[in-house]
């Protein structure tokens, strides 16, 4: 349930279902999202990610209009398949439900059956759809559907075995993904990731323009993922509803390794446990110097941000990585909050600052209204979230460190990096800057050492 | 089976210089094409929300809400309502027993909260669906909150932007005519179809503030209830902005006897026209109207036209690619652009009218290309046939742009500097130069090569 006392929302601190399955499709080789719903949500969707990632971001929509919502989406959905294969020639096709196509009671997979009975002499692009009603749960709930679907939709067979490691990374940087990706290679394993938009959203500068953007993992190395030596499944939260990652253990016996984000030391530790395990190698070197860098950051920096009194805000897994990250640095976290509603955040909260004389409040299905009456009376020195936490930060002149998604207000978002002890080391030292940079604003003296 | 243009949108893209021009225009979107276009909530959403001192909900799933929220950045001189987003939030059980009761206690609480003059109640695809009656609602909602809760119909579903545009007009006509007018000049206007997205109507305001033309409300940037209430009091309404307050105009004319003008502010000769045609209307009450008009127009152009001869001499001969939400825009823009020693290659919009169509016919060189509700794909398709320059849109259209190595003036959402008035043909200027002229594009491969180095 949500812990607020009103019926309203102002300021949401979440987004709808349809992104995150949105931004799942856009992470595979090829794959055009396809919203089966009116034109209004694609459109605004892509707006919403382009001002985060500059990349573009096409989605299709079945366009439905007041006949198609009486009668039935079936006739556009399929039209819109068809126009979509002649415009992209896709190698996949996602497509996501949204409330209108969910309420009127569109069967997608039947409708998909058909299409592939009736266009069965094309040369078909297989069809992955996810449910992802905007009235039930967050866009976190639509990215997990969406990675579930491709896992039992896509991977059919069991896969010889390969010398490989499926990570479903959560809704993360590009940056992060790309780190991520070398991290594996650095253990001598190939990282198949769901979704990889490390180049979908993040590409360089090329001579042509591309119809789909290079980048994502392709549908052969998905089909692969039944032959991996283990999934690496992110996010304490969506380790407990049925995940991707889950399926392929319960159906081809991949283990699956269901761990924090990996935000800070131990977190981040618990990922090169788990990869060390699975590939029989000790941390390289160049992993274990940057622990050791980190930890020794760690030390150089406690004393200005010690006691500092912090409010989180976003989406639960990302809030708890955080959280874990803040206890360790000697940051008290005095607020967690986010508009998912697990009913899983406030047990996790407390598992993270196990280390901590006291767990912070936790709020969950929250907005931001719910947050600043909360945060207000708390007088906190910091706040770590996404942009849209901008307004109270300004009104209570605090720092805003920003982190995931969106970040609307500043330039390099999908730069962003978060996982892994590099990760952390980028967030340590951009939190010791807010810090030192507040305090050498508010000082009548402008001294010139820290 | 890769297609540029689908069958099916051949006859929305046509090419100026061989006769008449027939668009097949103002049609569905069609399925599967990734349309740039939004939805009927859309419409009435950008049109109304910058009424800073009303309360503005959305009934409905987060979503149509939080991708909405404060979604252009219209200014405001004093109350910010505007720029928080309020949603009903439905959920599932929402959906499966109704949204009323939801609707009714969340009016109740935001009103009582924030003491908005009137409340703009939005309806979204799934009020639709679900039958949810908005009307009966918010007519109880006015009567025991003691103010106007007016409902806008504007599921998404039902047509495109357009009929957005048109029930935010039907919203805003039932406020029309409840407020005292006594005190209003018979030289006086309304400003239709400004957004205030970076200040823009405070510059007009201005403008006619020297003319003696006293503005009753603005419509809707920096809008205030109060003011529509009295907006029937003024003698003419100066309506820019294709579709979207068109309406409210004409019915502003019907019930009230108040004519209407067509106005664009962006661009010197339609800056300037403006300001002549509302002297005009006004000659015989105020014989030194003109004057004081042309006054105006000679002040601001003495201090414009020489700063603009630096950008000139950069900018001549270079291509320029328009698409923009309304067609009436996309005129001002190919005369602003004209203006630079620039030529427009490639003009299109989501909403445009086979009367704007026509016109785009008319004042375009032979051979630019005109589309009519086109996609990523058509529009780096037809960018790079052009060998286009710089290009003008929104948001979404931005990364096209950049991706082929084209400079990027943004028109919409996220602009920050006044784009309308004198002073933003200046800035207009200014950042088409700073786009165009910038030392990156050497660097881009498409550029790079075409400059004649290796990749």
């Amino acid at each position: 349930m949500k812990d607020s006392p009103y019926v309203s929302t102002t300021n949401a601190c979440k987004l709808c279902t349809p992104l995150g399955a949105s931004m799942v499709f856009k992470g595979i080789k090829g794959c055009v999202p396809f919203l089966h719903g009116s034109q209004g949500c694609a459109t605004y969707m892509r707006r919403y990610i382009i001002s985060h990632y500059r990349e573009p971001m096409d989605i299709a929509s079945s366009a439905l209009g007041e006949k198609q919502a009486v009668f039935g989406g079936g006739p556009n959905l399929k039209k819109g398949i068809l126009n979509v294969m002649k415009k992209y020639d896709p190698e996949v096709i996602g497509v996501a439900t949204t409330c209108l196509t969910e309420t009127i009671g569109d069967d997608v997979a039947r409708i998909l059956w058909e299409f592939q009975k009736e266009f069965g002499d094309l040369d078909l692009p297989p069809l992955v759809h996810a449910s992802t009603p905007s009235y039930s749960g967050t866009h976190m709930e639509g990215w997990r559907s969406a990675v579930k679907a491709i896992c039992d939709q896509l991977v059919m067979e069991k896969a010889p075995e390969r010398d490989a490691v499926n990570v479903m990374p959560g809704f993360v940087s590009s940056a992060d993904m790309r780190h991520l990706k070398d991290i594996v290679e650095d253990f001598g394993l190939t990282p198949i990731l769901v979704p990889d938009l490390s180049e979908t959203l993040d590409g360089p500068a090329l001579y042509d323009y591309e119809n789909i953007p290079s980048g994502g993992t392709s549908l052969s190395d998905i089909r692969s993922m039944s032959g991996a030596r283990g999934t690496l499944e992110f996010g304490r939260i969506m380790a407990t509803a049925s995940t991707g990652g889950q399926g392929l253990e319960s159906r081809f016996g991949v283990k699956n390794h269901a761990i924090g984000l990996p935000i800070g030391l131990r977190e981040s530790d618990a990922m090169f446990a788990a990869l060390s395990g699975m590939s029989g190698e000790p941390m390289p070197r160049r992993h274990a110097m940057d622990r050791g860098r980190l930890v020794d950051a760690y030390v150089d920096g406690h004393k200005y941000v010690f006691g500092k009194r912090a409010v989180v805000y976003g989406e639960e897994d990302l809030v708890i990585g955080l959280v874990s990250f803040l206890a360790e640095i000697g940051v008290t976290p005095i607020l967690a909050a986010t508009g998912g509603k697990s009913n899983r955040f406030k047990d996790e909260i407390a598992k993270v600052c196990d280390i901590l004389p006291e767990v912070p409040e936790t709020r969950q299905g929250v907005d931001f209204f719910d947050i600043a009456e909360e945060a207000q009376g708390m007088a906190p020195d910091l706040l770590v979230g996404h942009s849209k936490g901008y307004r109270y930060a300004k009104a209570w002149n605090v720092p805003l460190v920003r982190v995931g998604f969106p970040i609307h207000d500043r330039f390099g978002g999908q730069r962003t990096l978060h996982l892994g002890y590099r990760g952390a080391q980028e967030l340590f030292d951009r939190i010791v800057n807010a810090v030192l940079e507040r305090n050498q604003t508010v000082s009548p003296v402008g001294y010139g050492y820290l | 089976m890769r297609e540029a243009i689908l069958e099916e949108r051949r006859g929305q893209v046509c090419v100026s210089g061989a006769g008449p021009l027939e668009m097949a225009c103002n049609r569905d979107s069609l399925a599967g094409a990734v349309s740039q276009r939004a939805c009927v909530f859309c419409g009435s959403r950008v049109v109304l929300y910058p009424i800073a001192d009303a309360l503005h909900l959305v009934h409905g799933p987060v979503g149509c809400a939080v991708y909405t929220w404060d979604i252009r950045g219209a200014l405001s001189s004093g109350p910010e309502l505007h720029r928080l987003s309020f949603s009903t939030d439905l959920q599932e059980k929402d959906v499966i027993f109704g949204g009323e009761d939801k609707l009714r206690a969340a009016l109740d609480e935001l009103i009582d909260r924030h003491s908005p003059k009137a409340a703009f109640v939005y309806s979204t695809c799934i009020v639709g669906l679900i039958g949810d009656d908005l009307e009966a609602v918010c007519r109880e909602m006015t009567e025991k909150k003691g103010i106007p809760v007016i409902p806008v119909q504007s599921e998404g579903f039902k047509g495109n932007k357009r009929e957005g545009y048109q029930a935010a007009c039907k919203a805003m006509f039932t406020l029309v005519g409840t407020g005292d007018v006594s005190d209003v000049p018979p030289v006086s206007i309304n400003i239709l179809g400004d957004f205030n997205l970076a200040g823009e109507i405070w510059i007009i305001r201005e403008y006619f503030e020297r003319m003696g033309v006293t503005v009753v409300a603005n419509i809707t940037g920096d809008g205030r209830v109060d003011d529509i209430r009295r907006a029937h009091g003024a003698a003419l309404n100066v309506v820019q902005c294709s579709g979207a307050t068109l309406e409210l105009a004409k019915m502003i004319q019907e019930k009230y006897g108040k004519p209407f003008i067509r106005a664009s502010y962006l661009g010197i000769e339609d800056m300037a026209e403006s300001l002549y045609a509302v002297a005009e209307h006004f000659k015989d009450v105020d014989p030194g109207i003109m004057e004081r008009a042309e006054a105006v127009v000679r002040d601001e152009l003495a201090k414009l036209l020489p700063s603009l001869e630096k950008f000139r001499k950069d900018l001549k001969g270079k291509k320029a690619a328009i698409y923009v939400g309304g067609a009436f825009k996309a005129f001002s823009l190919i005369k602003a652009f004209r203006h630079l020693g620039m030529k427009v290659v490639l003009v299109g919009s989501q909403t445009g009218t086979e009367e704007d169509y026509e016109e785009l016919g008319k004042i375009t060189d032979p051979g630019t290309i005109i589309v009519d509700d086109a996609n990523p794909l058509e529009l780096s398709h037809f960018i790079k046939e052009k060998d286009v320059d710089v290009f003008v849109g929104g948001v979404k259209e931005r990364p096209i742009a950049f991706k082929l190595g084209v400079g990027f003036c943004d028109h919409n959402h996220e602009r920050k500097e006044a784009l309308e008035g004198f002073i933003g043909m200046y800035n207009f200027a200014k950042e088409i130069h700073a786009s165009a002229m910038s030392p990156v594009w050497r660097f881009v491969p498409r550029r790079a090569l075409a400059a004649g180095e290796k990749e």
